[in-house]
């Protein structure tokens, strides 16, 4: 990190590891940020992860 | 999901929570606590023995409490990170230090009961909340019976129940006595749009979930009997309703309207009564009734604004504004998801591009300062010229394939043919363990050719790829079949006859896989302006966003000032003047240095390709060329003209929006009328437009309660299908209801009708009730319109790119990539992608810049594989290809005289029109040549490959 030049920080935390939660951190990755995930629980996923399929392509949730 | 888990700039700290968050936009200092696992992830081969020797059963909360598991355990089998956790609260070991059978079998060694709880201090420049959502307290769902009657379960379990992977591993049984199920009844607004629970808003999505969830269980089992319980039906997304109709069309869902206030229990089924809008009383008997589950604020969510320093709303969900709709009350501080309001996946997903570039916008300085970029090792050019050696993983996908098709046979089939030096079968290839599994297993046979056969391409082979090119492989070398949607889906009911047509498309791929041939990767620079189409709301909202994150943007827009459809609009929903907004927005476009704003100007041609594209600008009739990276359309829609209702031959019917208008000019206005009606889905639905409009149902409220505002004793009737107020604006039509404005439902096939007598009118609607129509006098008729789709046809041409059916623009994904064209490098936002209201435009075009902003920021664009190729020599210059291309990827030029096609790599998208339509086969396409797709067809005629 270099200190001086700018104060700012070019690392992101997010808060939530569902979808909304991973689709941020790979956005700003992409975006050139480096990225905390920070999930409560034991793996990531949310709620998304449990769905059986997807509406309406049927696609497979995971 | 895999993908953030190999991402280098990724760090995943599950098991924890933040506990304090210090300092300024740009510079937090987040204190994070995180429990241990007691399994080292980096060592732990998720193999499962663990839970196998453990003594203790606990609930299995993944499966909603519907199977056991062990204490050692992983949610699911594909979970990142890809390690089993022991869950502390009844394990042996960690509370009587006893047993340890866990540690002394797993073999590799991975259990560790010396971890302790961490504490993290992570500096950094912004925070994003994306907690999601909670769920419905039991005592809501007690009142429908539930945890009395086992066959009364919520719509979680039962999207388990139907998953293949989930407890009953799909099959659709009566939790009572596991016999099968015969009627199924839905019943919406469980513990939403319920002021006995506190929830006043609605859910937004249980209705289409319902929809989804019922036609599942008619694919299981097409003799079943399902009955919907709607209030209002609330299918608002872009083609929900369509969806909707073709579901209930083709497996014939019953939809009754009522609210069933109780479920009882009589001779072991489930008996509903209710009451239908037309004053009806009746009941039925169910095997299993499902409570679609409303979206509750987080159960942390008070917790989190009080670390994270946030206000809430009063529901206990993030306070946004209108026009802010993704920014948090503290500076630097960003909401995503469900939290900031219940939404569907596709809303979430926008979202969560949309903080991406709110963040991102804040921290542009800082860019690339702590992020590492990733390599991959050298191919190993050796292994891939030497002959065929080719290897063989089939898929289980748990029992979605292994339970109709024979696996170890296809595997061993596999094994037989030719070339094949290893064949071997996975639980779940997608795993993150599994791949690790197969990149050993390729080093160690010194593989060069990879059959997968597993599931779909087109989700799955990126991975599959990236393993390849994680040791040094080219990506090209792979192969997938399709032995799920191909075999154990379709032909569910045929296992014998479905594991010969896997053991087929194997020995077809097979056969294809000798041929493959290694192909370049490449990549082009990328100019770095971005050009967005439209100065409404939403292009100003993406070009500010693109401008602020760094990048020049080229604001295009057609008429002689920037607004657009928002310099109408004259209350925004929460009551916010939109003039100020509007005005904001301008002079920010206006005076930002990065943001060159071209008025009365239009695009009429495009070429190139992602990085490098070059459009033609018509500007006062003189063409200007724009060199751009990327392309954002925000062209807008625009209010809908209809024909009926007398609007247009009589001036007292009008449009809601021409109300706000001479609302916003004074009270006189109001003067002498006593009497409006509104008319919804005017338009929308049917009648001009088959979609629906999705805010007309707040917006005629908003205008109603305005109405009320400035004259009580004013009488509105508002004749409508569906009152559509989803989410919070649940909260205005309540408010409407109190303050005395009547709803009255009238059906698609009887219209109410404007009648002109003697200079005054009357609005006739049939009331279900009465079971008659009536006549109300109107002083005012106002129509809910609708949003009719802008002239896009031009543009679309341009740019070669697909409309809907409804003539707004087709993103590349509804759900996971929802403001993305199928063309690479060009992005959707606002009224161009379909109706929303203002809040969502904004949400949407900040994601749509995220996305633009991507290519910018890296500076260079891979470009796939995957293209065609022409040679030259035997290309007769006849330009079939050039005007088949759908994306503007092949071009004709000059060489001595002679035309010559040529490839656009970085826009082919590898459809292969070109390579089938060219009469001397002198294009081929990479990893699709024609020899191997003759091999595959050989190989599908008969057992030898040749």
């Amino acid at each position: 990190m270099p200190e001086g030049k700018s104060k700012k920080s070019g690392a992101v935390m997010v808060l939530g590891g569902g979808i909304a939660g991973i689709q941020t951190t790979l956005d700003l990755a992409d975006l050139g940020y480096y990225v905390y995930l920070v999930e409560k629980k034991a793996s990531i996923g949310g709620v998304m992860a449990r769905l059986d399929k997807t509406f309406p392509t049927n696609d497979c949730s995971l | 999901m895999v993908e953030a888990g190999r991402s280098p700039n990724i760090e995943i700290l599950t098991s924890a929570r933040l506990e304090a968050l210090e300092g300024k936009p740009g510079r937090f200092t987040a204190s994070v606590h995180q429990e241990p696992r007691f399994i080292d992830d980096d060592k732990c081969t998720a193999c499962g023995t663990c839970t196998m020797y453990c003594p203790m059963p606990i609930v299995d909360l993944f499966n909603e409490r519907l199977n056991i598991t062990r204490v050692p355990h992983i949610d699911y089998a594909q979970a990142v990170p890809t390690s089993y956790y022991i869950d502390p609260r009844a394990c042996l070991r960690i509370n009587y230090e006893t047993c340890n059978l866990c540690a002394q079998t797993c073999t590799a060694q991975a259990i560790d009961f010396s971890q302790k709880p961490r504490e993290l201090s992570l500096d950094i420049g912004a925070v994003i909340l994306a907690p999601g959502f909670g769920r419905t307290d039991l005592s809501v769902l007690a009142k429908y019976g539930y945890g009395r009657f086992l066959n009364v379960v919520t719509s979680m379990e039962f999207e388990r129940l139907t998953c293949a992977s989930g407890p009953t591993e799909g099959r659709l049984v009566r939790l009572s006595d596991r016999k099968p199920l015969k009627k199924i009844a839905f019943l919406q607004c469980v513990g939403s749009r319920d002021e006995t629970c506190g929830n006043g808003y609605c859910s937004s999505v249980c209705c289409m979930y319902a929809i989804k969830e019922a036609s599942v269980a008619k694919e299981h089992d097409p003799d079943l009997e399902i009955a919907l319980f709607f209030m209002d039906v609330r299918t608002q997304g872009k083609g929900f309703d369509a969806a909707r109709e073709r579901a209930e069309e083709k497996y014939g869902l019953r939809v009754i309207r009522a609210r069933i206030p109780r479920v009882d229990q009589v001779d072991g089924r489930l008996a509903l009564t209710w009451t239908t809008d037309d004053g009806k009383s009746c009941s039925e008997l169910f095997d299993m009734v499902v409570l679609s589950e409303g979206l509750n604020a987080p159960k942390d969510a008070e917790a989190i604004a009080e670390i994270a320093g946030i206000e809430l709303n009063h529901y206990g969900f993030c306070r946004t504004l209108v026009d802010s709709p993704l920014a948090a009350s503290r500076k630097g501080v960003y909401v995503a998801g469900a939290f900031q309001g219940p939404k569907d996946i596709p809303e979430s997903v926008t979202q969560a591009s949309g903080v991406a570039a709110m963040a991102s916008e804040l921290l542009s300085e800082v860019r690339n300062t702590q992020t590492v970029s990733l390599s991959y090792p050298e191919e190993d050019k050796a292994i891939e010229s030497e002959g065929p050696r080719i290897g063989v993983f089939v898929c289980h996908c748990g029992s979605n394939i292994a339970g109709v098709v024979d696996v170890d046979a296809v595997r061993d089939y596999a094994g037989t043919l030719p070339d094949v030096v290893f064949s071997r079968d996975t639980l779940y290839s997608c795993s993150q363990d599994a791949l690790k599994g197969i990149a050993t297993k390729i080093k160690g046979n010194r593989l060069n050719r990879v059959v997968i056969a597993a599931c779909s391409p087109r989700t799955h082979e990126p991975l599959f790829q990236e393993t390849l090119r994680s040791i040094g492989l080219n990506a090209a070398l792979i192969e997938m079949v399709n032995i799920r949607d191909q075999c154990s889906w379709v032909h569910s009911q045929e296992p014998e006859a479905a594991t010969e047509k896997a053991k087929d498309l194997v020995r077809m791929a097979v056969a294809k896989a000798r041929l493959l041939e290694p192909l370049e990767k490449t990549t082009v620079d990328v100019s770095p302006t971005a050009l967005v189409i439209g100065g409404g709301a939403a292009g100003m909202t993406a070009a500010l966003c693109i401008a602020e994150q760094g990048f020049e943007c080229v604001l295009v827009e057609r008429s002689d000032q920037l607004g657009g459809n928002l310099r109408r609009l004259v209350w925004t929903m929460d009551g916010q003047e939109a003039s100020k907004v509007l005005d904001d927005l301008i002079k920010r476009v206006d005076g930002h240095p990065m943001v060159r704003v071209m008025l009365e100007a239009q695009v009429k041609d495009v070429s190139g390709y992602v990085g490098n594209f070059t459009s033609s600008i018509v500007k006062g009739g003189q063409p200007v060329a724009v060199d751009h990276g990327v392309i954002v359309i925000a062209t807008g829609g625009r209010e809908n003209r209809p024909k009926s209702y007398k609007y247009g031959r009589n001036k007292r019917v009008l449009t809601q929006l021409e109300l706000e208008e001479s609302l916003a000019k004074g009270k006189g206005f109001l003067k002498n009328i006593k009497n409006i009606v509104m008319i919804q889905c005017v338009g929308s639905r049917g009648e001009d437009m088959s979609h629906c409009s999705r805010l007309c149902c707040a917006q005629a409220i908003k205008n109603a309660l305005k109405l009320k505002g400035i004259k009580p004793n004013i009488r509105i009737y508002c004749l409508y299908r569906d009152m559509r107020t989803y989410g919070f604006s649940e909260d205005l039509f309540k408010e409407a209801r109190k303050k005395g404005v009547i709803f009255i439902r009238y059906e698609p096939d009887r219209r109410p009708e404007v009648i002109e007598r003697d200079g005054r009118i009357k609005v006739r609607v049939f009331d279900r009730l009465l079971e008659d129509e009536i006549d109300i006098f109107a002083c005012l008729v106002v129509l809910s319109v609708g949003i009719a789709p802008g002239d896009n046809d031009a543009l679309a041409r341009v740019l070669k790119t697909p409309l809907t059916p409804e003539g707004f623009f087709l993103e590349a994904h509804v759900k996971l990539r929802p403001v993305e064209l199928a063309s690479e490098g060009i992005y959707l936002c606002g009224l161009a992608h379909g109706p929303k209201p203002l809040d969502e435009s904004i949400a949407q075009a900040k994601a749509a810049a995220a996305k633009a902003a991507i290519p910018l920021a890296k500076g260079q664009a891979e470009v796939a594989s995957t293209v065609s190729r022409v040679d030259k020599a035997a290309c007769i210059g006849c330009g079939v290809c050039e005007s088949l291309c759908p994306f503007n990827a092949i071009r004709l030029f000059r060489v001595n005289k002679r035309r010559k096609a040529e490839t656009i790599t970085a826009s082919c998208k590898g459809c292969g029109i070109c390579a089938s339509h060219c009469p001397t086969l002198a294009i081929s396409m990479g990893g699709f040549t024609d020899e191997a797709i003759m091999a595959q067809i050989h190989a599908f005629a008969g057992e030898k490959c040749v």
